[in-house]
């Protein structure tokens, strides 16, 4: 935006970054607690005298220990890991082909359909996780990590196909068209020149998608009990917590470990989070 | 032509060009627009059928029935009743309540601090890509894991937030407050509704922004040229321009605060005395903790028609990209 010059650009440069410090600080200070109070000594933590904002007796490890060797959480890692490869992959796929077909092809009910897809999109997890228990406890998938792989699909495969159908649209017909003339089937059409094309969106889709199973808590809550098959947001909310006794050092360390694949991801690719939030299709 | 008329080798022959001349036709086939829109469509559609359609129809013949987790074949048809008891239900009406306490703050504050933030990210910022970074981090993190995060900051005897409070506190020589964020009622709903708009302000101040930057900048250049001030600015030319990506935002997150369950389930369970309970953790208590399936059913579905509502008004807007 174009704008009228006041003042020394020091001035401006402390107005238009002054109102920010609080929401940085906001935003900021809950996983910079998080990550101190996984390294601070109990007799620290538990120390009403001691100023909370940092370490005064120094970094211990303990925390982490009790985390990697006393509980299940490498495992947690795992099957979170795990769940989330499959359920984006197989969301990908199935995300890929749908969208293709709802953007590109004209049959009869297209619009309807496409109209469906984003319906249920908007249709939260929490409105079916009751049902959906009672079906995956009939397909005897009940405390096991794939009743998982087979559930996020229901989210992500409406999530992608919407994010996917909007960059498909933004690819010219003739392009396409070309490479049928030139011997190009559709579908040759499709891997060789379409996905080429929107390879910025299909990144999009497989982060968020990557994103939104780690981060899925309802399901992997009420489908599984037994404790090797938790995820790791699950293992760490609910094991980790036991009784009315909180070991805060262990849940701080287990929650910024949990937490850190996917920031780490995010980090990495944080332009194409921003893009895809800017277009205003993903869950808030 | 017979089999037998030829010798085994013209035949051969014969099978593999029939072979190749009906693989042609079936590519042909499948490849016209109509076939292979369905066709692409079927995985999609067989696992949101199998896993969305069939599941709903479940919760409305569950809702209907006084089923009970482990004698499913006992249940029998009870008609409304679910949903008559729990109108009667003291618990049911104070989660109605909160629900609306809930959403309605929670998207207030997230779209008033929302569109702030915007405001303050669309300008030349140095580090620009770092403050929108560390802006959209909530939004990020499992809300699982930062809710807990929350909970210990939120600790009845060792809070961060009650220490710095008392610095200031005992700083005018008053004796040091004891705030239990989450164990009374009007503060825990407050907490609650900190959180959720901890996570979920990133969504709106990012949205926002890209709509912001697609006001085009004559539009202050004619208004600058009238005298105008920035505050008539802001309200003759920024929220009219952006007013549609707003109401879409708005409804979102609507929706999914509505719907919310883990913000509440980690940090208070729904207690105390469950001045916190939303639709989606108390349908979870009933159903795991009293193995009501039926209610918890119905719990669920009484989020339906408002969500119905709000759905409908987004297809409306969302008309023109659809």
């Amino acid at each position: 935006m174009a704008k009228v010059r006041k003042g020394s650009s020091l001035r401006r440069f402390i107005v238009d970054h002054f109102g920010l410090i609080p929401f940085l600080v906001f935003a900021l200070f809950p996983a910079y607690f998080m990550i101190l109070t996984a390294f601070k000594h109990n007799s620290e933590l538990y120390d009403l005298e001691a100023i909370p904002f940092w370490l005064r007796e120094g970094v211990t490890l303990d925390h982490f220990r009790f985390l990697f060797f006393k509980t299940q959480f490498l495992r947690w890692l795992l099957n979170s890991v795990m769940v989330a490869v499959v359920a984006t992959g197989a969301s990908f796929v199935i995300s890929v082909m749908a969208a293709y077909s709802l953007a590109r092809l004209r049959f009869r009910g297209v619009n309807f359909l496409g109209i469906a897809i984003f319906v249920i999109y908007l249709v939260p997890p929490t409105l079916l996780f009751l049902p959906l228990g009672r079906v995956v406890y009939n397909l005897g998938l009940a405390d096991n990590v794939v009743s998982l792989m087979i559930t996020y699909p229901t989210f992500l495969i409406p999530f992608s196909t919407w994010l996917l159908m909007g960059y498909f649209r933004t690819v010219p017909r003739e392009i396409e068209e070309c490479a049928m003339v030139d011997g190009c089937g559709r579908m040759g059409a499709l891997i060789r020149v379409v996905l080429p094309v929107t390879l910025p969106g299909l990144i999009c889709a497989v982060l968020f998608a990557f994103t939104l199973s780690w981060n899925e808590f309802i399901y992997a809550l009420t489908f599984i009990s037994q404790t090797t098959q938790k995820t790791a947001t699950v293992g760490v909310a609910a094991e980790l917590v036991r009784g009315d006794v909180f070991h805060w050092g262990e849940i701080m360390a287990g929650a910024s470990t949990g937490s850190l694949p996917i920031v780490l991801i995010y980090v990495f690719f944080l332009d194409y989070y921003v893009a895809g939030l800017a277009a205003g299709s993903v869950k808030g | 032509m017979a089999p037998g008329d030829s010798s085994p080798v013209q035949s051969e022959a014969l099978a593999a060009t029939l072979r190749v001349r009906y693989t042609r036709r079936l590519a042909d086939y499948l490849q016209q627009e109509h076939i292979l829109g369905y066709l692409l469509l079927l995985p999609a559609f067989l696992w949101l059928a199998a896993l969305v359609a069939y599941p709903f129809g479940m919760a409305l013949s569950y809702c209907l029935t006084d089923i009970v987790v482990g004698r499913q074949q006992a249940a029998k048809f009870i008609g409304l009743d679910n949903f008559i008891s729990l109108l009667k239900n003291e618990i049911f009406i104070q989660t109605v309540k909160n629900s609306f306490t809930f959403t309605l703050s929670a998207v207030t504050l997230k779209a008033v601090f929302g569109l702030l933030l915007a405001l303050l990210l669309n300008k030349d910022l140095t580090f620009k890509r770092l403050i929108r970074g560390c802006v959209l981090l909530p939004w990020v993190m499992p809300v699982a894991l930062s809710a807990l995060g929350w909970k210990w900051m939120y600790d009845s005897l060792y809070s961060v937030i009650t220490w710095t409070l008392n610095r200031f506190v005992t700083l005018v020589g008053m004796p040091p407050l004891e705030i239990n964020w989450l164990g009374q009622a009007n503060l825990a709903m407050a907490s609650v509704i900190v959180v959720n708009t901890w996570i979920g302000l990133p969504f709106f101040a990012i949205t926002l922004l890209a709509g912001l930057q697609a006001i085009p900048g004559e539009l202050y250049e004619a208004a600058e040229m009238d005298g105008a001030t920035p505050w008539r600015k802001f309200f003759h030319v920024t929220l009219p321009m952006l007013r549609p990506v707003l109401a879409v935002v708005i409804l979102f997150s609507t929706i999914f605060t509505f719907a919310d369950f883990n913000t509440v389930y980690v940090l208070t369970q729904g207690g105390p005395m469950n001045y916190t309970h939303l639709f989606a953790t108390l349908a979870n208590m009933l159903a795991f903790q009293t193995l009501d399936l039926g209610r918890g059913a119905a719990v669920s579905l009484f989020m339906f028609p408002l969500l119905m509502v709000l759905v409908f008004f987004v297809l409306r807007l969302a008309r023109r990209e659809l």
